[in-house]
């Protein structure tokens, strides 16, 4: 009787307990949503704080992390964050104001661009064509990687390597990179049918480096040394070769926005990445700087 | 007997409390199932609707389509129900008869010692994160496959198997188990006391008895392996059109056709995403049919 009695009680107050946390954190948030909002009001930029939020690309997360950091340590009272949701998300949010900014590593589309939203193109990146270590093939062109991705070719034979069937790695419909690489080759829609689709960077870089036989892509900024890059047209994927042009593969990183959405932090953090400190923040994370 | 009678007021109201406590609680499950079913089934549902705003699809080249390549709006599942499908029956075949055998052996064989390793071991691979079965699968079962295969990878239905196998195993083994040690000890006795062997009295008496509890087991692992995602994912394949030709070919179940692109997706491409939820959703709901049907006459209750 006493035992079930205190378990009764324990329940109870378990119960309450949950009521308590429910209540508390209803009231809690309209504060901290008001120092943002009224924000805009103050006139010293000094003295920035308030939530300043990203949403875009996986891509260009790594590069948004380090700027929002170095942004955070200049201004103590902003809190930033950044969720890697892809470059299509990324946009939508920004165009519903569900954050201040969407990032994109693709061009913006028309049907995009029709929600009235500004761009602004922070850096550029190229897209690493990957063998694994174990393959002699060191170049390709341009016009034998889209072949390959069609399946046209699939033997390594008739690209100088082993005689070998191609296993070919892509990335997921809807995907940034993946949008990118088949734009910039261009043979949108047609990717072979027994292309392996792996989600994200790191699982492209993963699959490659586990089969001697497999042929994938990734961003600049996501290669390792698990995988090996290839020329392209006798180009090495370097970031010189991105800017000067010699390098084919290779796409913009955006930050889109509305003017309205923008508070303080946010306008300041846009002036910060085109700043030369920001460039180099941009290049010191793989990507390639427009300043 | 006044006081005896504050007392049966007291216990009275607590009686009462106790009841709306736990009336609150199971309603919170009950209304979470009806909203996501609403939920999925409203969206998935649109495109097949006329006068769709995100545009219309057909559900017969839908559910009979061997290609899904959204970017040209071409949404076909029949590849993906048919991997899932093959993948999850596969995993059953494997599974079951190993999930059984060490059932018995916990519940009627083994020495107090071995027990005391079986049974927190089945219980630790209950508690793994699927992601991690998908890591093991994707850093050893992957690169064994490519050794044997006479394909050039090693993400393939015999992979998503291998490792759907593993992952049904606790539930199979769990529920069979706690089947068998409810088969009353009298049916035991009585077949050893007319001779019977450990082995028959196992076979021909305790197994009969539990049978439905067992296969509840078996249906539960079924709603698993068809529902696993994460770590299917990494060892699939996810190849975008194509029946799977061998044991060895590449898949894309249905789960991770959600999973993979929901995050990118909008306008027509997301609803048939959610499309292929309302299928997914269809089958758990076959299987728990099934389920409540089998357990209708158990022993578990």
């Amino acid at each position: 009787m006493k035992r079930s009695k205190f378990s009764f009680i324990l329940v109870l107050m378990l119960a309450l307990s949950v009521f308590l946390v429910a209540c508390t954190s209803g009231n809690e948030t309209p504060p901290t949503e008001e120092p943002g909002t009224e924000e805009p009001v103050a006139e010293e930029p000094q003295n920035l704080s308030g939530p300043l939020t990203l949403s875009g690309s996986t891509s260009v997360e790594k590069v948004g992390l380090a700027l929002i950091e170095e942004f955070m340590a200049l201004n103590p009272d902003v809190v930033g964050t950044y969720e890697a949701i892809g470059s299509s998300g990324g946009i939508k949010n920004a165009a519903d104001g569900v954050t201040q900014i969407g990032t994109a590593s693709r061009e913006i589309k028309d049907e995009e661009k029709a929600w009235g939203i500004e761009e602004l193109t922070i850096a550029y990146d190229g897209i690493g064509v990957i063998v694994n270590p174990a393959n002699p093939v060191e170049d390709l062109t341009i016009d034998q990687i889209t072949k390959i991705y069609t399946g046209e070719i699939t033997n390594w034979k008739e690209l100088g390597g082993n005689d070998e069937e191609i296993v070919v790695v892509s990335r997921e419909d809807g995907s940034g990179t993946r949008g990118a690489f088949e734009e910039i080759l261009g043979f949108e829609g047609k990717l072979t049918q027994k292309a392996l689709i792996a989600e994200g960077n790191g699982n492209v870089q993963t699959t490659v480096a586990g089969n001697p036989k497999a042929i994938g892509y990734v961003s600049f900024s996501s290669l390792d040394n698990t995988v090996k890059p290839l020329k392209v047209e006798g180009v090495e994927p370097t970031a010189e070769d991105v800017i000067n042009g010699t390098y084919k593969i290779s796409r913009p990183f955006i930050f889109v926005y509305k003017e309205e959405n923008l508070t303080e932090p946010a306008k300041a953090f846009l002036d910060f990445v085109m700043s030369e400190e920001g460039q180099n923040i941009v290049e010191e994370n793989g990507a390639i700087r427009v300043k | 007997m006044e006081k005896d009678m504050k007392l049966d007021k007291k216990n009275e109201l607590k009686e009462k409390l106790a009841h709306y406590l736990f009336l609150f609680n199971a309603t919170v499950a009950i209304i979470s199932v009806a909203a996501i079913a609403f939920f999925v089934f409203y969206r998935g549902l649109q495109p097949f609707i006329p006068g769709n705003a995100e545009g219309n699809y057909n559900l017969i080249d839908f559910l009979s389509g061997l290609e899904w390549r959204p970017s040209l709006g071409k949404f076909g599942i029949l590849y993906m129900i048919v991997g899932s499908l093959l993948a999850t029956f596969g995993a059953i075949i494997l599974g079951v008869p190993v999930g059984i055998l060490t059932a018995i052996f916990i519940a009627e064989l083994a020495p107090k010692w071995a027990k005391k390793i079986i049974k927190p071991a089945v219980e630790m691979l209950a508690g793994i994160p699927s992601v991690l079965y998908g890591l093991f699968g994707l850093g050893v079962i992957v690169p064994w496959i490519m050794q044997i295969s006479p394909q050039a990878q090693g993400q393939s239905l015999l992979a998503v198997i291998i490792v759907l196998m593993i992952m049904i195993l606790p539930t199979v083994i769990t529920i069979t188990e706690s089947a068998i040690n409810s088969v009353p000890d009298a049916y035991r006795e009585g077949s050893f006391g007319l001779g019977a062997t450990k082995l028959y009295t196992i076979f021909k008496v305790v197994l009969p008895a539990a049978k439905s509890g067992i296969l509840a087991g078996v249906v539960l692992g079924i709603g698993r392996a068809i529902g696993e995602t994460m770590a299917v994912m990494l060892v699939a394949g996810n190849l975008i059109a194509g029946l799977p030709k061998s044991i060895f070919s590449p898949i894309r179940p249905l789960t991770t056709n959600i999973a993979m692109e929901m995050s990118y997706a909008f306008g027509l491409h997301q609803e048939m995403l959610f499309a292929t939820g309302v299928v997914l959703f269809v089958f758990i709901i076959l299987i728990n049919l099934i389920l409540s049907r089998i357990t209708r006459g158990s022993v578990l209750k």
